[in-house]
């Protein structure tokens, strides 16, 4: 088990819905699976395990694949730079030198975070990241926690922070009432998204929900004390312990840059580029999920099958899910009109606001420059530990600097900070290190 | 067509200096430069202010840009950090061979001491154990490469100088140059594009020396000077097509920047694993601790090389008014001033502070230097 070289006919990078769904797909043709991930258990975002609640059953079932004959599954485990033919990962067994002849990225997405006065404090964290650390069993009873950005994972994150003991002061929605009362009006298209949305406002029966209104501020001396909305009845200040504030997803790109694949633009950002069968630009270098575009759980379980299929040379039952796909694929679209985001979010940053937290980068030193390699060099924004995940993706939101377009492609591993010491393995018996 | 006295082509940490000296002059300055400032080697670069001691051409050169560069100490955005160098020698035979490079640096001006092994880690608890001592240059800094080409840049336009930001030279005409807009401007040419000299002066042997860097995430203290092997000159400036280094960087930020290596004859930018394993296992074997710290990022740069290992710096014979400074390998930033006073004491016809002879294009046009 401690084999450092490994050999698949199919790797999967992400244990999440797709990548459960691509592991199961490929395997049922008796291809040699392999199935990474960075998390400790499978599930990725949205079924992340949850320390003190079960799983869904629709979880559970997607599960299976872990066992599947013929899937290895390698938790813990993170892909950190890419070979042609391999990749490099580094998890609980060492570094490992992962082979494939066909790749599914089922990468997933990242939440969206934006720079506002305060974002900085102790006390502001992300609506999904806030609902990771409270699966994970971070202490919430009797806390305030105010929800608050934009799209279906306040809610999520809402219901799972109040069944963890938080005291919720509120849900706040940036996107007007009529495009949440439009966005209902069609949900019955999709049966199976109109009962989860009404499951979950079952499970947050009493709480607030406020369309149109945005926190503009967190206000606090070292940690977060009052959060500044400005909503349909003007500004208010609400005390508060917590604020979980996210805008949404957007697809995780990372590896695929790595590799090669060509990304086209999602709206201020971009995702993998894909054909009807999922192939990416890269000869044997497939995509699924949120990946390819915010399309949530059951597109990504659709594509992550189809994608399995045809990375095990399987086409036809792959082509038999298009239709699936599409179906699922347009109430992501619904999705993107409904949770467009409001202007008045855009220009929250002040020119004194910190964009890039690693560096200590504010918004105002960005100025003039326009892209972000120039933004970089001449700010070191997005030259720390997070290497831009998360102010590069703020700033292509803002449309302040243009996202890179470095000499080099950017392909610039690792994807993750990763131990030199598995950097420099060499997997071979003779290590080249001597007595100096 | 607008006339200057200088057209700098390129606006790397070299081109900047020298539109930086020349518009101090009070000269008429242009300078074109297609992708952002300092976004080429000097982006690449560690950032190491270094005396090579090894060519005596390269030695005066480094220590009469190094005394330049003090004036820029204090100057925050480039974060000078004067960490010093540390030389190490795994035994005696390279211990023994400190007390002539002392000699030579001092002839330079430059102090240095030798270092016993029990100084050795009492400056650097965290080095492997068993070595022999080594070098200590205290004068010797690090910089942020890009931060002071954009500084220098910015000096010149504050002088009068005249920035085509996002243009690319596209041909050298008669007296000037034409921009990839169909732009002209008139005037005597400074050709400083590094790795891209031979598209614009192909009669000059000029070719990438390829190095890989990682940086870690932040450790402030764990290292605190600048951290070289004795052996590094023998990797540095040996012919062989590959070679790796023991050179490890504090960043005033906490992080370790780690190289180096050298491939001759490579263009491409990808990461080579099997050089990044050696690189690396040559670190640990200095370092070891290194092995557990996170790395962050790990990228590559091309090094404008010569074959003599000599800038290129003057005139270029057969063309008229054309100027180069290029070809600095890895020491461009050292020498980045220094080659820039050169250059504006040759247009202006003084004589310079040091001898710039060993430096002139000429030498590698078949005529005798001038």
């Amino acid at each position: 088990m401690t084999e450092p070289v490994r050999r698949y006919d199919v790797l999967v990078v992400g244990a999440g819905p797709a990548g459960l769904a691509a592991a199961r797909a490929a395997a049922s043709h008796g291809a040699r699976v392999g199935l990474v991930d960075a998390q400790p258990r499978a599930g990725g975002q949205v079924w992340r395990h949850d320390v003190r609640r079960g799983m869904p059953a629709m979880a559970r079932r997607a599960f299976a694949a872990l066992a599947a004959p013929g899937v290895d599954w390698l938790p813990g485990t993170q892909a950190v730079l890419a070979q042609p033919g391999w990749l490099l990962a580094d998890g609980p067994r060492g570094a490992l030198q992962l082979h494939y002849r066909a790749l599914v990225l089922a990468t997933g997405a990242r939440e969206l975070l934006l720079p506002f006065p305060g974002w900085t404090l102790p006390g502001v964290t992300g609506a999904g990241g806030a609902q990771a650390l409270a699966k994970q069993g971070w202490p919430l009873r009797g806390k305030r926690v105010l929800v608050a950005g934009s799209g279906p994972l306040l809610l999520a994150a809402a219901a799972t922070l109040r069944a963890h003991g938080a005291q919720l002061l509120g849900i706040h929605e940036q996107a007007p009432l009529h495009a949440l009362r439009d966005f209902a009006l069609r949900l019955p298209r999709w049966p199976g998204k109109a009962l989860q949305a009404l499951a979950l406002r079952t499970r947050l029966a009493g709480v607030a929900y406020r369309a149109g209104s945005v926190v503009v501020a967190a206000h606090g001396d070292d940690v977060l004390r009052e959060v500044e909305i400005d909503g349909p009845r003007g500004r208010a200040r609400l005390a508060c312990d917590q604020l979980a504030v996210g805008y949404g997803l957007v697809p995780d790109t990372g590896l695929a840059e790595l590799l090669g694949c060509r990304l086209e633009a999602a709206g201020r950002h971009r995702r993998v580029a894909a054909d009807a069968l999922l192939r990416t630009s890269v000869d044997g270098v497939f995509a699924a999920g949120e990946a390819l575009g915010i399309g949530g759980r059951d597109c990504a379980r659709i594509e992550g099958a189809m994608a399995g299929h045809v990375a095990a040379g399987a086409e036809a039952p792959a082509r038999a899910l298009s239709a699936r796909r599409r179906h699922a694929r347009a109430f992501a679209g619904l999705l993107h009109e409904t949770f467009a985001l409001d202007p008045r979010i855009h220009a929250l940053a002040r020119p004194g606001t910190l964009v890039c937290r690693c560096e200590d980068v504010p918004l105002g030193a960005l100025a003039d420059l326009p892209d972000a390699r120039d933004a970089k060099l001449a700010s070191r924004c997005g030259m720390g530990a997070c290497q831009g995940r998360i102010c590069g993706t703020a700033l292509a939101e803002l449309g302040v600097c243009r996202p890179e377009a470095s000499s080099d492609g950017g392909r610039r591993p690792p994807l993750f900070p990763v131990r030199l010491a598995a950097l420099a393995e060499s997997f071979t018996h003779d290590p080249q290190e001597k007595r100096p | 067509m607008k006339a200057f006295d200088l057209i700098v082509v390129g606006a790397g940490i070299v081109g900047a200096a020298c539109a930086a000296a020349a518009a101090h002059e009070g000269l008429t300055v242009a300078v074109v430069e297609p992708g952002p400032v300092g976004g080429g080697s000097t982006a690449a670069a560690m950032g190491h202010l270094v005396a090579m001691d090894d060519d005596p051409a390269e030695l005066a050169l480094s220590a009469y840009s190094l005394r330049l560069w003090e004036r820029y100490a204090m100057l925050p955005e480039i974060e000078f950090s004067r960490c010093g160098t540390l030389w190490v020698a795994r035994d005696e035979r390279e211990l023994a061979a400190v007390p002539a490079r002392i000699a030579r640096l001092a002839g330079a001006g430059l102090r240095a001491e030798r270092v016993d092994a029990r100084q050795l880690y009492e400056l650097e608890p965290q080095l492997a154990p068993g070595l022999a001592g080594g070098m200590r240059v205290p004068d010797e800094a690090v910089v942020y490469p890009p931060r002071m080409a954009r500084h220098l840049l910015d000096q010149a336009g504050a002088a009068g100088a005249q920035a085509w930001l996002g243009r690319r030279v596209v041909e050298l005409l008669e007296h000037g140059v034409r921009l990839d807009d169909g732009t002209r401007l008139a005037g005597p040419v400074l050709v400083a594009t590094g790795v891209a000299l031979p598209q614009l002066l192909p009669e000059l042997p000029l070719y990438p020396r390829k190095g890989q860097l990682a940086i870690t995430d932040r450790y402030p203290g764990l290292i605190r000077h600048q951290l070289l092997e004795l052996g590094y000159a023998d990797s540095a400036h040996g012919d062989a097509e590959r070679s790796v280094a023991f050179n490890v960087q504090p960043r005033p930020t906490g992080q370790i920047l780690v190289g180096s290596s050298r491939e001759s004859g490579v263009a491409d930018r990808e990461v080579s694993l099997p050089l990044l394993w050696q690189m690396l296992q040559r670190t640990f074997a200095f370092l070891p601790i290194l092995r557990g710290l996170q790395g962050i990022r790990i990228w590559t740069g091309l090094r404008p090389a010569t074959p003599d290992g000599r800038p290129y710096l003057g005139p270029l014979p057969g063309r008229r008014d054309v100027w180069v400074a290029a070809g600095h390998e890895g020491l461009g930033v050292t020498t980045a001033l220094g080659s820039a006073r050169l250059i504006v004491d040759g247009l202006l016809g003084r004589v310079p502070a040091i001898d710039p002879a060993p430096y002139l294009p000429a030498r590698m046009l078949g005529g005798a230097a001038a």
